[in-house]
């Protein structure tokens, strides 16, 4: 029963008032430190690699003894931790960016082909995929760690081989909608082998889910890069990154208390503000979702 | 674009279609049982004309057309489109037969891909088969959107921005992108709004004429299915009950079954004559489908043979009755 | 003895971000003890938004009945208090809506979900809901009732479902039913049973029937009066048989000959122009002057109710007032 049936005119434009409105405070915090990642040796007052042992925990500028040539303070080796904090966003964003990109594009994929061909093709697919759910992320990037060793390369395969299995399995179920649909069964009518179904109609009517998924996963990934560089199996030093600048400033959480707070404060900025985007973005393009 | 000729032979011509599931439960696939959703159904459709197929949930009237569209395989029986037998298609003669062989459906919301604009929704049957340069494509397209009452710039909107009867337009524009010399038209217009399907039925009927096209026409408004056919096939649990011309058929139905759907259709004529049938029951699980007449359990005429030998189609008074009361 | 139901002029607003849609536009009638009206019309009319408004479910906030007057057997509906309306909804007016799956709940059994409107409406507990829900199972003539109350939805077929729909909706019993489409989503012979169950039903408990359906042979067969709505309001309202034999409006008259008829073999279907309306951009006049081949300048102004024969009234310039 219809409660609202409103009938359609031809190409009537959506009123300015339709799209929601933009989530500045998150966007701003997304967009900053892309652009800080990016700009880091422009912004970054001083060398993060200086040791300075005459500088040794220096606080941040508004205590004594602070100074604003290093404004948020130094660590345990007289190295200013802004220019360490703007550095560490660098490797935060690129583990987030490379890791996402790299499951997002292999879980799509399996996604997409277990629910085009359902089946037996499907259920080994999703047996594979429940298999990788259950492995817990932290305990293989220990693992490698400890046979290969710390790197950025081992930080990004040990996350993205387990992570790639959250796509799928979201992808997979709205391919199950979509092959319900009427248009599939018209492309293949029109003679659409699986490869032009899959990629010319599946593909682009789960590209919104795609979206929002990667924004809510990079969030995700800093968390897991930051735990496993607190843990010392993630980047190794002297690289500046936000986990294992938590972990250095462990000990001295009363005495120099900003040399572990400022990098968590960034990460939980960060991260806030790409969760807030992703949950913004679904609930923007879920209506348009529902069109279908 | 004048009608092509024929070469005498019907259209599709159908005998003892056959299409059985294997229904299985468990992780390891046991068969439990078979659904015979069709079951030796035989029909012809001579070019230019449309047959009717009607019948309630269960008869195996969407399996039909899902064999006649090359969605499944029969699983014995034989189809022949214009005297060749396509029943066991390899991929570049299933090729062919899709290019003769479309279909428009009843959700005129879930016909459409979203994503695409209308434009590329009409020529993409061109661009699976390769017939057409771009430039060629457009110019079709253009000329398919006039076919169907469409003005040209509806190429360049999306589908949301349409009426859900300017959709079906859209949906028939692409079925009819490839000269099909077969529709086949599953519930065109169920979906649409009651002044909507008037436009929409003379549409098709007009293309009827012009283009020379035969439709399988499927729907549940017997009223239109009437109007629309030529023929009328009636279906119940897989087998046809009844084939013969429409007007005959709609107006003075012979099989138990048809008068009871027919009877059931309430037409608006507060006068017209109808014979009150009222089936009790429900419509079998067609897993388990009765013995001999398939209808016997609902059937106000049952008499004790019908429970044990199937009646055959037969030759009744310029139609085809499978009914043991003649 | 005062109608069943006696509906005036009622107004049902809903704001959207297109504009404000007047969903329910002055839609007035009154039905008596057994009485059934069709109300017929397309998506957007606002025949089911007019059935809403009765029992005061129209969907907020969005949704407002901003004016008129609903009076159930003399008691003014509108001016009740939520609470009042709980009393009154399922057990005085009830609804049977066209989805049998979304109406029943699919995790719990027949004779769990039939126990909290018989709980609520009569106070009955234990065996006495037990023995109550399989009279009423057996009233819509499900085959083993009793065993029927153990059975989950997904077990019946649409057919048994609706009629499990149907037993719950006569457990007050009602004074006033409101069908929505409820066969639309059934087989027709199945739909041929259950509208004969309705018509008993009618018979034996006396409730007064609104039937919103667009099947005009439906309307034909099971209702008494008729009435056609256009863009919230009705365009015309009367006995079924001038309806369908003398259609006044032009919207009517369109409609009856635009439906396919058994034995009247037409090359071409009188189709009707145009696309039904935009209800958050209607003018102040005439919704279907648009699409009206008979349509007057006159039409720009919105025409009054106008009756044309005892018990047929009808909103169209081309019939009065002068």
């Amino acid at each position: 029963m219809s409660v609202v049936a409103i009938p359609e005119t031809q190409a009537a434009p959506a009123p300015a008032s339709r799209r929601q409105r933009l989530p500045l405070v998150s966007l701003s915090i997304v967009a900053a430190f892309v652009l800080v990642a990016l700009l880091a040796p422009l912004l970054a007052p001083s060398d993060p690699y200086d040791q300075s042992l005459r500088l040794r925990f220096r606080p941040p500028v508004w205590e004594e003894r602070g100074s604003w040539s290093y404004p948020l303070g130094t660590d345990r080796l007289g190295r200013d931790l802004l220019s360490r904090i703007i550095y560490g966003a660098r490797v935060s964003l690129a583990a987030g960016v490379v890791t996402v990109l790299i499951s997002s594009a292999f879980g799509a994929a399996v996604g997409l082909v277990a629910g085009y061909y359902g089946g037996r093709t499907d259920a080994a697919l999703m047996r594979a995929t429940d298999a990788t759910l259950s492995f817990p992320v932290i305990l293989l990037a220990l693992i490698l760690a400890v046979t290969v060793g710390p790197s950025f390369t081992n930080v990004v395969i040990a996350i993205a081989v387990i992570l790639w299995a959250r796509y799928a399995r979201v992808i997979r179920g709205q391919v199950l909608t979509l092959m319900t649909l009427d248009f599939i069964a018209q492309a293949r009518i029109a003679g659409a082998g699986a490869w032009r179904i899959i990629t010319r109609h599946l593909l682009p009517n789960t590209l919104n889910t795609l979206v929002v998924l990667i924004t809510l996963q990079v969030g995700y990934v800093i968390i897991v890069e930051a735990s496993l560089s607190f843990l010392g199996a993630g980047i190794p030093p002297p690289t500046p990154a936000w986990g294992s600048m938590i972990a250095e400033g462990r000990d001295f959480v009363t005495s120099a208390w900003w040399v572990s707070f400022f990098p968590g404060l960034a990460i939980l900025l960060v991260v806030l503000a790409f969760n807030l985007l992703g949950d913004w973005l679904r609930d923007t393009l879920d209506p348009r979702l529902r069109q279908l | 674009m004048a009608p092509p000729e024929s070469n005498g032979a019907p259209v599709l011509e159908v005998t003892n279609l056959t299409k059985h599931f294997v229904v299985r439960r468990g992780g390891l696939g046991f068969s439990t049982g078979v659904v015979r959703a069709v079951d030796g159904v035989s029909f012809a459709i001579p070019a230019g004309s449309t047959l009717g197929l009607v019948g309630e949930s269960g008869c195996g009237k969407t399996t039909t057309s899902k064999l006649i569209l090359a969605l499944e395989t029969p699983t014995t029986g034989s189809i022949r489109f214009e005297g060749h037998d396509v029943s066991a298609l390899e991929r570049a003669s299933r090729r062919e037969y899709r290019r003769a062989v479309q279909a428009v459906f009843q959700d005129p919301y879930a016909s459409l891909d979203p994503r695409m604009r209308v434009g590329a929704i009409v020529a993409e049957p061109l661009v699976i088969n390769a017939d057409l340069d771009a430039a060629g494509r457009r110019r079709r397209v253009a000329e398919l959107l006039d076919l169907v009452g469409l003005p040209a710039r509806a190429a360049t909107l999306y589908p949301h921005e349409f009426s859900g009867g300017q959709r079906q337009r859209v949906a028939i524009a692409r079925a009819l992108a490839l000269s099909p010399r077969l529709v086949v038209l599953d519930e065109p217009v169920s979906a649409l709004d009651v002044s909507i399907r008037a436009q929409i039925l003379n549409l098709l009927v007009d293309l009827q004429q012009r283009l020379g096209v035969s439709y399988l026409f499927i729907a549940h408004d017997l009223a239109a299915v009437a109007h629309m056919s030529r023929t009328i096939a009636v279906m119940y649990l897989g087998k046809i009950v009844e084939l013969g011309d429409a007007d005959a058929v709609a107006l003075a139905p012979k099989h138990p079954y048809t008068k009871a759907l027919f009877a059931a259709a309430l037409p608006i004529d507060l006068d017209q004559p109808r014979e009150e049938v009222t089936l009790s029951g429900e419509v079998p699980s067609p897993l388990a489908p009765p013995g001999g007449c398939r209808f016997h359990p609902r059937c106000p005429f049952v008499m004790p043979h019908c429970a044990t030998e199937e009646p055959a189609l037969r030759s009744e008074s310029g139609r085809l009755v499978a009914c043991h009361l003649y | 003895m005062p109608a069943v139901i006696d509906v005036r002029d009622l107004r049902t607003h809903i704001v959207t971000r297109w504009g404000t849609i007047k969903a329910v536009d002055g839609v007035s009638f009154a039905l008596d003890e057994g009485e059934t009206l069709g109300l017929v019309g397309e998506s957007g009319s606002g025949k089911s938004m007019t059935c809403l408004s009765l029992v005061r479910l129209v969907p907020r906030p969005a949704a407002r009945i901003v004016g008129g007057e609903v009076r159930l057997d003399g008691e003014d509906v509108l001016a009740k208090s939520e609470a009042e309306m709980q009393q009154i909804r399922g057990r005085k007016m009830a609804m049977i809506l066209q989805d049998p799956m979304s109406s029943l709940n699919p995790v719990f059994s027949i004779g769990m979900q039939m126990r909290e409107p018989l709980a609520m409406y009569h106070g009955l507990r234990g065996n006495a809901v037990a023995a109550r829900a399989a009279e009423l199972l057996a009233a819509v003539r499900i085959p083993s009732p009793a065993a029927r109350l153990r059975a989950f939805p997904h077990q019946l077929s649409g057919g048994m479902r609706q009629r499990v729909v149907g037993a719950m909706a006569i457990a007050g019993p009602p004074r006033l039913l409101m069908a929505d489409e409820p066969t639309t989503s059934l087989d027709l012979t199945i739909q041929a049973q259950y509208l004969g169950l309705l018509k008993e039903l009618q018979q034996r408990h006396r409730f007064a029937m609104i039937f919103v359906t667009h099947n005009l042979g439906i309307v034909a067969r099971t209702c008494d009066r008729v009435a056609v709505m256009y863009a919230g309001r009705v365009v015309e309202m009367g006995p079924v048989r001038r309806i369908f034999t003398e259609p006044a409006h032009p919207y009517t008259r369109a409609l009856l000959e635009s439906i396919p008829r058994f034995g009247v073999r037409r090359e071409r279907l009188t189709a009707i122009a145009g696309q039904p309306p935009d209800l958050a951009r209607l003018d102040a006049g005439c919704a279907f002057a648009p699409r009206c081949p008979a349509a007057l300048d006159r039409c720009a102004e919105a025409p009054p109710e106008v009756t044309i024969a005892p018990g047929h009234t009808t909103r169209c310039w081309l019939h009065g007032p002068a």
